[in-house]
């Protein structure tokens, strides 16, 4: 892998390169069209928020850009090749593509090292004490260092999620998928996550996150992206989708989430 | 009481207990590795061989062991397929055992989440490194209580071993009673037996506590 | 081949003796669950019962059965029961004796169990409702903890019949006695017979028990809640 990839890219995210393009995606499941023809590039170190309502197939977005749902139809590039033809080695897309998923997924059975190490050590058969320094150095930026020999069941849910972001990063991905990263942690946690997230994005590192919280999503975006019923509504910068959204949809979507915020005050 | 007939037993007793041992050894070590094959078969669908290890769960836990070892032991020999008495009894026991194995770790591996599996893939695991690395711990931490019932009950089953006329314990003890004594020889029958598997048992309740202190909840 | 196996099979009254083994493995069998039935739920319910004294004499006693091969049993009390008691008991009213100390004792378990497994607001829900502790026990536990035990205890009827075999050890003329005498005979003529006979009584034993399996799997599946 290409150190070079992981440069901070310039600030305000994106500096022309393409990561990831995507074509016309369709997804069904039976029936049901999930994904309705997608198309989407995102450029290196580009930070995409994916908001909308649930059901909108945000989430089978991220599943299908490394590989977890087979697509119908269309194409994703990323960095230039396409992975989506038959005979496409997903293992090795993978390790180019990393994920965060909603309930951490750490494995119960390794403590925090060994979750860590797994990819590094057994996918890319990096040497043990090389990826290893590595891995304590993320730790250790997300402050937990002196967790690395716990089991996940000692940790907690903010914990466990900030785990599930170093053993993704170990891999050096060249583009990280959130899915919903926060929305089964109690409240409290949900900022030392967030935190972590907008650390990444001032880094430079290249993101695609779905997420339910609005006031994040304004501050870590470079673009907002508003899918309902499985297609883009609409995609312009943060400021101008919170204050003025063009499309109708959009503006009920964001009328209901601040009534529910008023409500919970 | 005659302590001297006890005395004079005991290596006897020592012998087919060993005896007893040493199989039930062979036969719990192959009924794992069989068990494994067979649920392994299952859960990835393996075209015939699913079906075949279904049909042959089936048959082993649905039939008693001593039928299995008749037809081993009377019945091949006429097949051409002749095979000694131990041999029988570690393949009886195998057959009998890889079934009830296989159970055991078809539900190990079924509460291995689906969730769990994707974020294996996530870190680019192939196949073997997800069951290796993934999947196979945790469904053994989940089969080890039934996997430790099987053992003993296993050990239990030899117990007709003397039918494919092996030396074990329950043959002693019935050469014994036909000289009498019957107290002495049966209370060491029923010594030897704790001897073999009330360790084995309590070896295994504090492995299955064990488990559970670790448990995985998340 | 086939000529080999029917002429066993029609030879005298061989089919009509391999019949009467039947009967027997299987009054021996359903005689057995039945005891096991009527002394394992008791058992079951003292040992869910939360006393002090009761609920352990009955666990060292499941232990101890647990410990011991159901066959060690029976040979002890075949025939030290006999010479050391004096006491002469049918080797019929022996093997369903031992049958039955085994089988209540995972029957207790098997009840202790299911009663226990009932989550604790279950009753107290039905207590909430109005119902007494007598109506809470007859319309919400006993009902959930049935449902619960079934699949259990038509488990413990498939390996009792596979544990009756072990009659063969006291001489009983069950299906395996029967058989070995049938092969004893037809063996001198017939090479084939031992794999004929037993081959048989294979079958026979699994068209026996994997009906029930499938049965209690069946309700395991539809019950489980």
């Amino acid at each position: 892998m290409n150190d070079t990839d992981n440069q901070p890219g310039p600030a305000g995210g994106g500096n022309g390169a393409r990561v990831l393009r995507i074509r016309d995606l369709v997804k069904s499941f039976g029936e049901r069209r999930i994904l309705d023809g997608i198309s989407l590039d995102v450029s290196q170190g580009e930070v995409l928020v994916v908001i909308g309502p649930s059901g909108c197939g945000k989430s089978t977005l991220l599943r299908c850009l490394n590989g977890l749902e087979p697509i119908d139809s269309g194409e994703i590039e990323l960095k230039g090749e396409v992975i989506t033809r038959p005979g496409t080695d997903w293992n090795r897309v993978r390790q180019r593509v990393g994920m965060v998923f909603q309930n951490y997924e750490l494995f119960p059975h390794l403590n925090v090292l060994g979750n860590v190490l797994l990819g590094p050590v057994k996918v890319q058969r990096r040497k043990r004490p090389e990826a290893e320094r590595d891995a304590l150095s993320w730790l250790e930026r997300v402050g937990l260092a002196d967790r690395a020999s716990s089991f996940p069941r000692q940790l907690s849910g903010g914990q466990k999620q900030r785990v599930a972001i170093v053993r993704a990063l170990t891999m050096s991905p060249e583009i990280m998928l959130f899915d919903e990263v926060t929305a089964s942690l109690d409240p409290e946690m949900v900022r030392e996550v967030l935190d972590v997230m907008l650390g990444l994005a001032r880094q430079g590192l290249t993101m695609i996150i779905v997420t339910h919280e609005m006031a994040f999503a304004r501050a870590v975006a470079d673009r907002i992206i508003f899918m309902d019923e499985g297609a883009i509504v609409e995609q312009s910068a943060p400021d101008g989708f919170f204050e003025s959204p063009e499309s109708e949809r959009a503006r009920r979507f964001l009328n209901i989430f601040e009534f529910s915020e008023k409500r919970r005050e | 009481m005659d302590l001297d007939f006890v005395i004079a037993c005991a290596p006897l007793f020592a012998a087919s207990a060993w005896l007893t041992v040493s199989l039930a050894f062979w036969g719990i070590a192959l009924s794992l590795a069989l068990g494994l094959l067979a649920a392994l078969a299952g859960y990835y669908r393996v075209p015939i061989l699913r079906r075949a290890a279904g049909a042959y769960i089936e048959l082993a836990r649905n039939t008693p062991l001593m039928i299995q070892l008749f037809f081993l032991y009377y019945g091949l020999p006429r097949l051409g397929i002749l095979l000694e008495g131990r041999t029988c009894a570690v393949i009886g026991l195998t057959f009998l055992g890889g079934a009830y194995m296989a159970e055991a770790f078809r539900g190990g591996l079924t509460a291995v989440g689906r969730t769990q599996i994707e974020a294996g893939l996530s870190l680019g695991l192939n196949r073997v490194q997800l069951l290796r690395h993934v999947i196979l711990p945790q469904a053994l931490a989940v089969a080890i209580p039934v996997i430790c019932a099987t053992a003993i009950f296993l050990m239990k089953e030899t117990s007709v071993f003397s039918i494919v006329a092996l030396p074990d314990l329950m043959y002693l003890a019935k050469d014994l009673l036909k000289e009498g004594h019957s107290t002495e020889s049966n209370l060491m029958l029923v010594l030897s037996y704790l001897v073999i598997i009330l360790p084995v048992s309590l070896l295994f309740a504090w492995l299955e506590r064990r488990a559970r202190f670790a448990g995985f909840g998340s | 081949m086939l000529d080999s196996a029917l002429s066993i099979f029609v030879a005298g009254r061989n089919l009509a003796r391999l019949w009467e083994g039947l009967e027997i493995t299987l009054w021996i069998s359903l005689a057995s669950v039945g005891l096991s039935i009527a002394f394992g739920v008791p058992f079951g319910l003292v040992m869910a019962s939360g006393r002090r004294f009761w609920p352990k004499i009955l666990r060292l006693y499941l232990e101890a059965v647990r410990v011991v091969p159901v066959l060690v049993l029976l040979f002890l009390f075949y025939y030290t029961l006999s010479s050391a008691f004096s006491v002469n008991l049918s080797a019929y009213v022996v093997s369903v004796l031992v049958f039955t100390i085994w089988g209540a004792a995972e029957m207790s378990d098997l009840v202790r169990a299911s009663v226990t497994s009932l989550p604790a607001h279950q009753r107290e829900s039905g207590r909430a409702l109005g119902l007494t502790g007598r109506q809470v026990d007859l319309y919400v536990v006993v009902p959930q903890a049935v449902r619960r035990l079934l699949p259990g205890v038509i488990n413990l009827t498939t390996r009792m019949i596979k544990t009756t075999p072990f009659v063969f050890f006291i001489n009983i003329p069950d299906l395996m006695k029967v058989g070995q005498q049938i092969v004893e005979v037809a063996g001198m003529r017939n090479h084939l017979a031992s794999v004929w006979v037993y081959g048989f009584i294979f079958l026979v034993y699994f068209a026996i028990c994997y009906p029930v399996s499938l049965f209690s799997r069946h309700l395991e599946g539809r019950w489980q809640s």
